[in-house]
């Protein structure tokens, strides 16, 4: 295989799929978002079965497969339970030049982490830090209309 | 050897163009919701999941992951399979084959697509070959376009004869709830609407659809005591033999005479048109109801028009039913649609097809279809193989 | 239960920059599998193939192998995710009853996409996607919670990846075999911390086939000496947010491996050799803890010790790992065929010996929310 190099050039196309998308948020999730974006809340919900609390918000319990109706504000504040400070660039893809910080904040009131940008010196990031959701200005309903957790000083 | 299996419940969506309503999650869940209450059962008792639909369609890496809170699929057995417009039929096998080794005794099989989210047909030309075959590609009705025009030049086929399926599919999905098109449609409008690539017009052509199935299959001893009457599967075949557009055969379908062949010896079928009670076939265009009857072994080769569409032997009331629940011209969303095939076929055998019901159905057809020549089918029986 | 054996196997040398297409590598390990065998494509009566649409830039990607796999005119399908899975359909479909002899073949060509854009498009666009997240900085949180949780070091860590590239010097398949130290690891770039660049494994190219048959044709097929039986596999899966799961817990892949030990009869005293799923050097001890080799928080101080080098009590990834050779479908099933091999007594220069048992693992997903495990035996 590897010496028909010798005799003819070799050839690669280039290429990308370009395919426009668009993702349906449904009602769950819809919610989550709307209250984020109109009150700048964060909101979780829980399970009428055992009790757990999820952010985001879940449409079935991942335990109990029971739907869930009972919403709960959360303060925003919570603990970095893991945290990495990225040192390569993906252009396109991150958020931020690096060095940046993204970690797992556990969220006080629920029972489950959200992952997320963490603004704060990357030689000062810990495991443990208490962190609190900053909320964006301009809000569109996505996951950025949290700006990112700052540490709580 | 491998165990018996039976269908023992099945769950679809309401399918419709656009389910803003809900996230592909979410339909996954609704559809998995009402197959466990189809089968009277929670989702404890089952012991596997697998999943599939088409990647660049939703733009979702690793699906079976993804899905999880809708599957109810945490802390269990996942997996995926995908093989584009079969992966419904595909992902009925792979349950089918989890229970028959014998390693599971119970398995859901979910097929997913919200069409609405993205450009279908630009999607679907990424299918073809990049270096050879994708740039002049457009897509799904140009080659079932040219397969049919060389039917009709070849066999005496007629664009009429395609819009008799067309006006048969689409009126049967009035019957059915979960249709995503249900209108009455007349011969006539069929042959009167919009030309999308000759002899293809708009009411030949299925729709793009957002929806979810979910079927059970469990083995013999389970099923028995889940389900009165679960629908036995006696044969899953598939075929496939597309290496370039230019190598296919276009006026028959081999992969397609050759899988239904082999199915038929698995389930002891000698004249399927007179042994199955009913078919539920993937048909993504009326042409295909017309042309591919030849490959289905209802009629020698060319016969279709003659002996099969003109004496309405298809309908409700024929000799065999097809596309009882409206078909994939009624209702299209591309990974579960294979697997809607498969449900509405266990429905017909378990009597739960409601306002679509064939009377007495023993043994029936179901069918995937996906570019390029895959052919997938089903058999089930209500007695055991 | 009848008994599946391996009967035949064949692997590309893995490489960064295979200039072969998709169908010429499949060419390449169908045809050395089925030599291996001693057996035609006649005697395949379905093909079971592995490969991702997303990685491979093509709806329906398994269409591009379909002739060079020997799927003509027979029953085939595809499995997406890692080859052990492909593996594990094989088996499920000769079990039934309906075959007898199945192909399993996976592709992939790393250099040919982007890892960070493919693996970013496995996060949730609802929620995490926008955020940029993909396989790597995913698995550096889960090294941190892993550290926090067990107290290992980034030197732990680095003691992984120094041994694995060690163990690919005597392996002829192996990608980027490298006779390294510590500190070398400790000193090459930083990625995403605590991942530096030695940590991951490398972007490869490459292709592997296994042929599986029923007792009944093992029998007819193929001598003593080259069937390997597959006597125990159990997957599963866990949440998929990486906030709904303590990352450093491994309960998918206890319940994983729990079944497949118990199918197989076997426990972890039994088992001689193993090939983990290593694509980040973290994921070696954390696995293995997962496997029942070590109590929940040993992995890296028993790896320090040496207890799981080539010489050591228990050889794990004497092939390299996925640290020195990484094509993402084909990873898990490199890894059974290295177990194969290794059962058979071919493994040369890093032939474990006297092995009767061996493990092999594959993961789907980020950080390994679903896991296969195999015990293969003599
Ligand atoms: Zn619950």
């Amino acid at each position: 295989m590897a010496d028909w190099k010798s005799e003819v050039e070799e050839v690669v196309f280039p290429g990308k799929i370009c395919v426009p998308y668009s993702w349906t948020v449904g009602s769950t999730l819809s919610k989550w978002y709307v209250q984020l974006r109109d009150d700048g809340e964060i909101w979780a919900n829980r399970c009428p079965s055992c009790g757990k609390v999820y952010v985001p918000p879940k449409i079935k319990c991942l335990d109990c497969y029971k739907d869930m109706n009972d919403w709960v504000k959360l303060p925003g504040t919570g603990t970095v339970e893991t945290f990495t400070v990225v040192h390569y660039h993906e252009p396109g893809l991150h958020p931020k030049k690096p060095p940046f910080v993204y970690g797992v904040v556990k969220m006080d009131g629920a029972d489950t982490g959200l992952v997320h940008l963490i603004d704060v010196d990357p030689d000062k990031v810990k495991v443990g830090m208490r962190v609190k959701a900053k909320i964006a200005k301009e809000r569109t309903g996505h996951i950025t209309d949290i700006k990112h957790f700052k540490p709580l000083s | 050897m491998g165990k018996r299996v039976g269908i023992v419940g099945v769950g679809q969506t309401h399918h419709a163009a656009h389910r803003l309503d809900a996230s592909g999650v979410e339909l996954i869940a609704e559809a998995v919701t009402r197959a466990l209450d189809d089968a009277d059962m929670s989702l404890e008792q089952v012991d596997a999941i697998v999943i599939g639909n088409m990647d660049h369609f939703e733009n979702i890496n690793y699906v079976d992951m993804w899905a999880t809170d809708g599957l109810g699929s945490c802390m269990k057995p996942v997996f995926k399979v995908t093989t584009g417009g079969t992966t419904g039929t595909t992902v009925g096998a792979a349950a089918y084959y989890h229970a028959a080794s014998g390693l599971f005794d119970v398995v859901m099989a979910v097929g997913w697509e919200k069409n609405s989210e993205s450009d279908t047909q630009a999607a679907i030309a990424t299918c073809a070959n990049p270096v050879l075959e994708r740039d002049p590609f457009a897509g799904a009705i140009g080659p079932l376009a040219t397969e049919y025009s060389m039917y009709m030049k070849a066999y005496g086929a007629t664009e009429e004869d395609a819009a008799i399926v067309a006006a048969r599919d689409r009126n049967n999905a009035l019957n059915n709830i979960y249709a995503h098109n249900r209108m009455k449609v007349t011969v006539e409008d069929v042959l009167n609407s919009p030309m999308l690539s000759y002899p293809v017009k708009f009411l030949d052509m299925c729709p793009r659809s957002d929806g979810a199935c979910a079927v059970i299959f469990a083995v013999e001893e389970k099923a028995k005591k889940m389900c009165d009457r679960p629908a036995w599967v006696h044969a899953s075949v598939v075929r496939h033999d597309y290496t370039h557009f230019g190598d296919l055969e276009w006026q028959w379908m081999p992969t397609l005479e050759r899988a239904t062949l082999q199915a038929y010896k698995y389930a002891g079928i000698s004249n399927p048109l007179r042994e199955l009670d009913v078919a539920e076939l993937y048909l993504p265009c009326s042409t295909c109801g017309v042309k591919w009857m030849d490959s289905f072994w209802f009629c020698d080769r060319g016969e279709s028009p003659k002996k099969i569409i003109r004496k309405r032997v298809t309908e409700m009331d024929g000799e065999l039913p097809i596309n009882p629940s409206g078909g994939v011209i009624a209702t299209n969303p591309i990974g579960a649609t294979a697997l809607i095939r498969v449900g509405e076929a266990a429905w017909q055998i378990m009597g739960r097809a409601e306002g679509r019901q064939v009377p007495k159905v023993k043994k029936a057809l179901a069918t995937g279809f996906g570019g390029c020549s895959w052919s997938d089918v089903f058999i089930l029986g209500a007695d055991l193989p | 239960m009848e008994r599946v054996a391996v009967i035949g196997v064949g692997q590309t040398k893995y490489g960064t920059d295979k200039p072969e297409t998709f169908h010429e590598l499949v060419w390449e390990v169908a045809n050395k599998a089925l030599d291996d065998a001693g057996i035609t494509v006649n005697e395949i009566d379905n093909v079971v193939s592995v490969s991702s649409d997303f990685w491979d830039g093509r709806t329906i990607s398994s269409m591009a192998i379909s002739d060079t796999s020997g799927a003509f005119g027979k029953d085939i399908s595809t499995v997406e995710g890692d080859g052990t899975f492909g593996a594990l359909y094989g088996m499920m479909r000769i079990l039934s009853g309906s075959f007898g002899t199945t192909m399993v073949v996976a592709h992939h060509k790393g250099t040919e996409s982007s890892m960070s854009g493919i693996t970013n498009t496995a996060f949730d666009p609802l929620v995490e996607r926008r955020l940029g997240l993909d396989a790597v900085t995913s698995a550096a949180l889960q090294a941190r919670r892993y550290m926090t949780v067990s107290g290992a070091s980034e030197q732990q860590f680095a003691r992984v990846s120094v041994k694995n590239h060690g163990n690919a010097l005597r392996n002829p398949f192996a990608a980027l075999p490298l006779e390294i130290t510590v500190e070398d690891v400790m000193a090459s770039p930083m990625v995403a911390s605590p991942l530096k660049k030695l940590d991951c494994s490398p972007v490869t190219d490459g292709a592997a086939a296994v042929i599986l048959a029923a007792e009944r044709e093992a029998k007819k097929l193929t001598t003593n000496r080259k069937r390997v039986w597959l006597k125990g596999v159990g997957h599963c899966t866990d949440a998929f947010r990486l906030g709904d799961r303590d990352l450093a817990d491994t309960r998918a892949l206890k319940k994983a491996a729990k079944k497949a030990y118990d199918m197989a009869g076997v426990t972890t005293e039994d088992v001689d050799v193993v090939e983990v799923y290593d694509a980040f050097s973290y994921m070696e001890p954390l696995w293995l803890e997962g496997l029942g080799f070590c109590d929940d928080g040993m992995g890296p101080e028993i790896t320090e010790r040496g207890y799981f080098d080539f010489g050591g009590k228990l050889p794990v990834n004497p092939s390299g790992g996925r640290l020195s050779a990484n094509p993402v479908q084909v990873a898990g099933l490199a890894g059974m065929i290295e177990c194969v091999l290794q059962l058979r007594g071919e493994a040369g220069r890093r032939q474990v010996k006297g092995a009767e048992v061996a493990l092999a693992h594959g993961i789907n997903g980020m950080c390994g929310q679903s896991h296969c495990v195999w015990i293969m035996g003599k």
